[in-house]
């Protein structure tokens, strides 16, 4: 069967998400949308008020408010784009089987065999420029045999163009070949304007002119073999995933506490339902409750293991419910999970006892993160470092370890690390000396014995070159207590005056 | 023929380390300025590890995760556990709760109690908080018995109040023996433990140290820590 794709082409996606978040009254006045680079803000878009007031993508703020000093700005939001451009790929699967991105600003329908569902491909065509007008989105679209023709068509050819097979596609200029700007250049310096001229050519002296261009968008010979169909290009179509979702609908609004927990209750009876039946469990759950008045309250958990437990997860949301204001009453409760990770099924120890004892280590964690925030429970993992307070890292619990060069074994570092380390008076023999005695929280220290120093240089390419080298001393004091302490720099070494000691480690 | 009384009836044995006991709830009173508590916590953790019975059904060895809970005022008066300084055998489990109030602590402990797949709990608590009554300590006493996770509870800082841990400890570091090789540098850490109440044993003093993977007897009956001159 013949192949048939379509191209949508939004020609203003930015401009058109940025006036329907901020309504048609702001678009009367001249407006561009910026993007922060090193050189100051950059246009990355501009709204038909400000093009004729003379600004321009890819001009200098600065510049563009030299020639029109009301101009109005407002962030660009390229990753917004994308995931709009991402939904509008999916929504657009309502006109053939599978969708693919054309980034930037771009869709790719293939349309092979559905058009007569549609009255035809002119039908078809205008059937997608009303639904995506009535979505508030100027648009252009084509129907081709080839993704390449019909983005052409879409960027270069007339509104609503349709390309049979026997037509040809050589009036187009080149830039229709979806090529580099690089080598745009190129063949405009050749006088190669269209796509007639490439074509007219002969083929073994474009392929040695382009011979070591790999890359389609840099070798015309290949975007025009991929015009023709005469090689494939393959696309990356988009697949829709859904989360789970479960709701319920309240035939009277509840405004207490104990119907909530109930309802709560339920939802996860039937989230952990759902769940087991796509052989997955739930990283994150999000629960709504829509109120009378239309105000929606959304809480959300996260959870250390993929779970699927319903008492679990009512436990854990039932700790943030506390400060829910219900209003007039609650209508609609629902839960969704958008994060979930596989979790089979598994068979449960063989003696159940053990299951029954106490609960998982996930499940542990999560309560206590409940409670304690993310920065209350956390694990040392050992970090690159011979700073000794960067040479650990608190992360997550249960991250697993990245491989690393194991610590040296010849050193006795501390048990305890204090916060940040704290300064000490010492009176030592001589200046670069062993230390003799020193008060650190108004108590004496006798030192019985010492061990060192170890020297421990500054990372000089991470820190300031005024930063002083540390000498560290293991010692044990009159009263068999053992501490780590450090002299901060030498005498003379040019960075600061007489060196001051610290105390940073206790050992066990 | 061992004489019994109405208030023993229990044979009082001495303490002794490696001995194998059930997973009990253990206070060790400790000064702030000093790793002493914590360190003898876990040396106790270590020698409760090696003498716990052996699971005839584990294939693989002993890696469940620990705990170390501290609340606010024990991390500012006596710093965070460091890694690189924890035996080896441990370092990798640790997982470590910093609350923020003695309750979170309390409630971050009787969490953690209640999971299966912890091997033991250690706690640091500053002070002798309100929340950390005779009610909330027995809660952490029958925890431990109800789910065989043992608890060490180091107070910092803190009067010997009303509590029903199983065996009460004060714990103050001792000198350590010299170093065969180095005899000018410390040794292995040594804490002087006096028992001053517990269950099953009757009150005693020690001097303890970590030895090559065992928690050793240096001697026994020292003098009371009242006598021995300290700060």
């Amino acid at each position: 069967m013949l192949r048939r794709v379509l191209s949508i082409w939004c020609a203003n996606l930015a401009i058109d998400r940025w006036r329907l978040a901020a309504g048609e009254g702001a678009d009367a006045l001249p407006t561009a949308l910026i993007a922060e680079t090193a050189h100051g803000p950059r246009i990355e878009a501009v709204n038909a008020a400000a093009r004729q007031a003379g600004a321009q993508a890819m001009m200098r703020l600065t510049d563009a408010r030299a020639i029109c000093p009301e101009l109005v700005t407002a962030p660009a939001d390229p990753a917004g784009d994308s995931a709009f451009l991402e939904r509008l790929a999916l929504w657009a699967q309502r006109w053939g089987p599978w969708s693919a991105l054309d980034p930037p600003d771009g869709v790719i329908v293939d349309v092979t065999g559905v058009s007569h569902l549609f009255g035809g491909e002119a039908a078809l065509l205008a059937d997608v420029s009303a639904q995506i007008a009535r979505r508030g989105l100027a648009a252009q679209a084509a129907i081709a045999s080839t993704a390449g023709a019909a983005w052409a068509l879409t960027h270069f050819g007339p509104q609503h163009a349709i390309l049979q097979p026997e037509d040809s596609l050589a009036e187009l200029p080149v830039a229709a070949l979806r090529l580099d700007p690089a080598v745009l250049l190129v063949l405009r310096r050749l006088g190669l304007k269209r796509i007639g001229d490439i074509d007219g050519l002969s083929r073994p002296a474009l392929t040695r002119r382009f011979r070591n261009r790999h890359a389609p968008a840099a070798n015309p010979l290949i975007r025009l073999d991929q015009l023709m169909g005469r090689v494939p290009e393959p696309l990356l179509p988009v697949i829709g995933h859904e989360a789970p979702l479960v709701q319920r609908r309240l035939m009277e609004p509840i405004r207490h506490r104990e119907l909530l927990d109930r309802v709560l209750a339920d939802l996860a009876d039937d989230m952990a339902r759902l769940l087991e039946a796509r052989g997955e469990g739930a990283r994150r759950i999000e629960l709504g409750l829509w109120r009378v008045d239309g105000e929606v309250v959304i809480r959300r958990v996260e959870m250390a293991q993929s779970s699927r437990d319903a008492g679990h997860i009512v436990w854990l949301i039932r700790g943030r419910l506390d400060d829910v204001d219900a209003g007039f009453g609650i209508e609609m409760a629902r839960m969704r999970a958008p994060w979930c990770e596989p979790l089979l099924l598994t068979q449960r120890d063989l003696d159940s006892a053990a299951e029954e004892r106490g609960t998982s280590l996930a499940a542990c964690i999560d309560r206590l993160v409940n409670r304690l925030g993310e920065a209350g429970v956390r694990s040392p993992l050992p970090h690159a470092s011979h700073i000794p307070e960067r040479a650990q890292r608190w992360e997550k619990p249960l991250t697993p370890e990245v491989p690393s060069q194991g610590e040296l074994a010849f050193y006795t570092r501390p048990i305890k690390l204090l916060n940040r380390p704290e300064p000490i008076s010492v009176l030592y023999a001589t200046p670069d000396g062993l230390p003799r005695r020193f008060r650190w929280r108004g108590a004496l220290h006798e030192i019985a014995r010492v061990d060192g120093p170890e020297r421990i240089a500054p990372e000089w390419w991470r820190e300031r070159s005024s930063t002083r080298l540390r000498d560290y001393y293991r010692i044990e004091d009159h009263l068999g207590r053992r501490y780590w302490i450090y002299r901060a720099g030498l005498i003379g070494d040019g960075r600061g005056g007489a060196p001051e000691w610290f105390l940073q480690g206790l050992y066990a | 023929m061992t004489i019994q009384t109405a208030l023993s009836p229990v044979p009082a044995t001495r303490w002794l380390p490696a001995l194998a006991a059930p997973a009990q709830h253990a206070e060790l009173f400790a000064p702030a300025t000093e790793a002493c508590g914590a360190g003898l916590a876990l040396a106790l953790a270590q020698d409760w590890l090696r003498s716990a019975a052996p699971d005839p059904a584990a294939d693989t060895p002993d890696q469940r995760a620990w705990i170390w809970v501290q609340d606010k005022a024990a991390m500012r008066l006596s710093g965070c556990p460091y890694r690189p300084g924890l035996p080896a055998e441990l370092r990798h489990r640790l997982i470590h709760v910093a609350a923020d109030k003695p309750e979170d602590a309390l409630f971050a402990i009787e969490e953690a109690l209640r999971c299966r797949d912890l091997a033991f709990v250690i706690a640091e608590i500053a002070g002798n908080p309100q929340a950390l009554s005779f009610t909330a300590s027995r809660r952490l006493s029958l925890a431990v018995e109800r789910h065989g996770v043992p608890l060490w509870l180091v107070r910092l800082d803190a009067r010997r109040d009303l509590g029903s841990a199983r065996m009460r400890w004060d714990v103050r570091s001792a000198a350590s023996q010299r170093p065969r090789w180095n005899p000018q540098a410390p040794g292995k850490a040594a804490w002087r433990a006096e028992l001053f109440r517990a269950r099953s044993h009757p009150p005693g003093t020690w001097v303890l140290e970590e030895a090559a993977g065992a928690l050793n007897l240096r001697q026994t009956q020292a003098e009371p820590l009242e006598a021995a001159a300290h700060g």
